[in-house]
């Protein structure tokens, strides 16, 4: 392509990393059946922040968003990176959480709601430190329940990438859609560097920690299930797809037989690479 | 860098509530697992502790690591699975001294955000099929090791102790990551209910369903032991006493009013205008 036309199919593209975590919701549920739940005109802010000289936000960077996806009933929860690096504090926490308990219990009464967690996070808010974690354990069991009836699916699009407690959800859903720009592991890189030196992780080298968490080394390591460019409509296809294909036969966390032998029996001396990671993963198909 | 100091409580407390039943064999050696009962009802006692040897380095301090989340998921998973068709589900009962998640580059590479996931996972899982899942926490109760060994629990218990701590992440991490100093943090969590260190703060926020004065929580005298056996015992109970096997519970804390105030309206909204 030349330069002129790598401008024009820019302009033209609809990039889904641009857009605010309300967009992004609005993005993916039908046209005009997107309604936002517990909304900033609500004004749930959080009530730890502002004690500590932190300015809170109304919706406190979470976004629940009720709709249609494919004509079928839908929640879309978006994380906002944007907002205290998209961590999830006690408000932001609730109103994933009972997003999807709201979910489940729509299921138990026949009504097939299913769910969308945009992923754009860095875990737990350590300003609340306790009651995000806290939280973050009730969107885990949420996930483990509504995952029973209906597909769960994560995206996680960029920048932020999703970390923490967070990683965890993620690694609970049935479907997980990434683009290249996404990073999914537990341990933000400056977490691990000063746990364990910047030998055992350098949070400035870029490079290498895309080469190991990044969204196209986690698809091909069966970590996520779609690398997907950044194209809201590319996106959108790709989520309804994983939806009509129901409930995975078998989830990657069910896996645990499998993936203790393959831990056990593999080298654990040499230090990790994107290509020792790859070899584990491949060996004996997805996690 | 921080250096973990190795904590004996995990294994202690797990030897001295299952007594004589054998450890299960075929695991690694961080987890201890065995059948055993509890109130004359058959019960799984799983404590993750420290194995000098791990073969992972970064998880050598009884961390929660690759080998550890999918040993937890594996031995969850088949406590379920040999249940299914029984009407009574044995119980489960978490040993909770664990002092993180292990932080290192193997973990990163091989995907320990999904063993934890796996260990989650299965825990809620045998909670929401009607395994009474019991959290006792003797120890640390820190971050993702904490999710991936004990939070997913119908009830927590925890020792009323120094020594015991519930955490998203450690001092010197969390004020980094913060941007302030180990001093700062420490001023503010002395006022800021969810952010301090010390389990009675912990405790106001509602996440505990009973919290326990042992005499020698490093070295359980027998009365010690009689507490804690009798506290699971009636936990279990309550437990089998509730219709609901979710997470409900833990909701009225003192400190959780804003936890309760935009569920509610969560709640309300969802069924307003025809869904």
């Amino acid at each position: 392509m030349s330069h002129r036309q790598d401008i024009t199919c820019l302009l033209q593209g609809h990039s889904f990393i641009e857009l605010s975590a309300r967009e992004r919701a609005h993005s993916l549920l039908d046209a005009g059946s997107s309604r936002e739940l517990a909304g900033p005109f609500d004004r749930q802010y959080s009530p730890w922040l502002s004690a500590q000289g932190i300015v809170a936000q109304a919706d406190d960077g979470v976004v629940i968003c009720k709709g249609l996806l494919d004509g079928q009933p839908a929640v879309v929860a978006a994380i906002e990176g944007g907002f205290q690096g998209g961590s999830l504090g006690e408000v932001g926490g609730a109103k994933l959480a009972c997003a999807l308990e709201l979910a489940a219990a729509d299921n138990r009464q026949s009504i097939p709601t299913r769910a969308v967690i945009l992923f754009e996070t860095g875990g737990v808010r350590l300003q609340e430190a306790n009651l995000g974690l806290a939280a973050i354990a009730e969107i885990h069991s949420a996930i483990a329940d509504l995952s029973r009836y209906q597909p769960v699916v994560g995206i996680i699009a960029g920048t932020v990438g999703c970390f923490g407690g967070m990683s965890i959800a993620a690694g609970m859903c049935s479907y997980l859609i990434v683009t290249r720009e996404a990073r999914l592991g537990l341990n933000g890189p400056q977490v691990i560097e000063q746990e364990a030196g910047m030998a055992e992780y350098d949070s400035r080298n870029r490079p290498f920690i895309w080469s190991l968490t990044g969204g196209e080394q986690r698809q091909a390591c069966g970590l996520a299930d779609a690398l997907v460019e950044d194209d809201t409509p590319l996106i959108r296809q790709q989520l309804l797809d994983f939806i009509a294909c129901g409930l995975p036969a078998e989830p990657r966390h069910r896996r645990s037989q499998h993936m203790l032998q393959r831990l056990l029996t593999m080298d654990s001396t040499t230090q990790a690479d994107a290509a020792s990671a790859r070899q584990l993963f491949q060996s004996g198909a997805r996690p | 860098m921080s250096q973990a100091s190795i904590s004996q409580r995990g294994r202690d407390w797990f030897h001295a509530l299952c007594g004589q039943a054998s450890l299960q064999q075929g695991l690694p050696p961080s987890l201890l697992v065995a059948d055993g009962e509890l109130a004359g009802q058959p019960a799984r006692y799983v404590a993750v502790v420290a194995d000098p040897e791990n073969p992972f380095v970064r998880a050598r301090h009884g961390e929660v690591g690759l080998l550890e989340g999918w040993a937890l998921a594996a031995t969850i998973d088949a406590a379920v699975d040999a249940d299914q068709q029984h009407a009574h589900k044995r119980a489960i009962v978490a040993i909770i001294d664990v002092p993180s998640q292990a932080y290192g580059r193997r973990e990163e590479a091989y995907g320990i955000h999904q063993a934890l996931a796996a260990a989650a996972a299965a825990y809620a899982r045998a909670r929401l099929a009607g395994h009474p899942v019991i959290g006792l926490i003797v120890g640390k109760a820190m971050s993702g090791a904490f999710l991936a060994h004990g939070y997913q629990a119908n009830r927590l218990l925890a020792l009323n102790d120094a020594g015991v701590m519930v955490h998203a992440m450690g001092k010197q991490a969390a004020a980094r990551i913060t941007l302030r100093t180990v001093e700062e943090l420490e001023k503010l969590a002395a006022s800021i209910a969810p952010m301090a260190y010390d389990i009675a703060s912990y405790a106001s926020l509602g996440l505990l369903w009973r919290l326990l004065k042992a005499e020698q929580p490093d070295q359980p005298t027998p009365a010690d032991v009689q507490l804690v056996h009798t506290a699971l015992t009636e936990a279990l109970r309550d437990i089998q006493a509730d219709p609901q096997p979710d997470l409900r519970q833990r909701l009225h804390g003192e400190h959780r009013q804003a936890t309760r105030q935009v569920r509610a309206l969560l709640q309300q909204q969802w069924t307003q205008n025809g869904g």
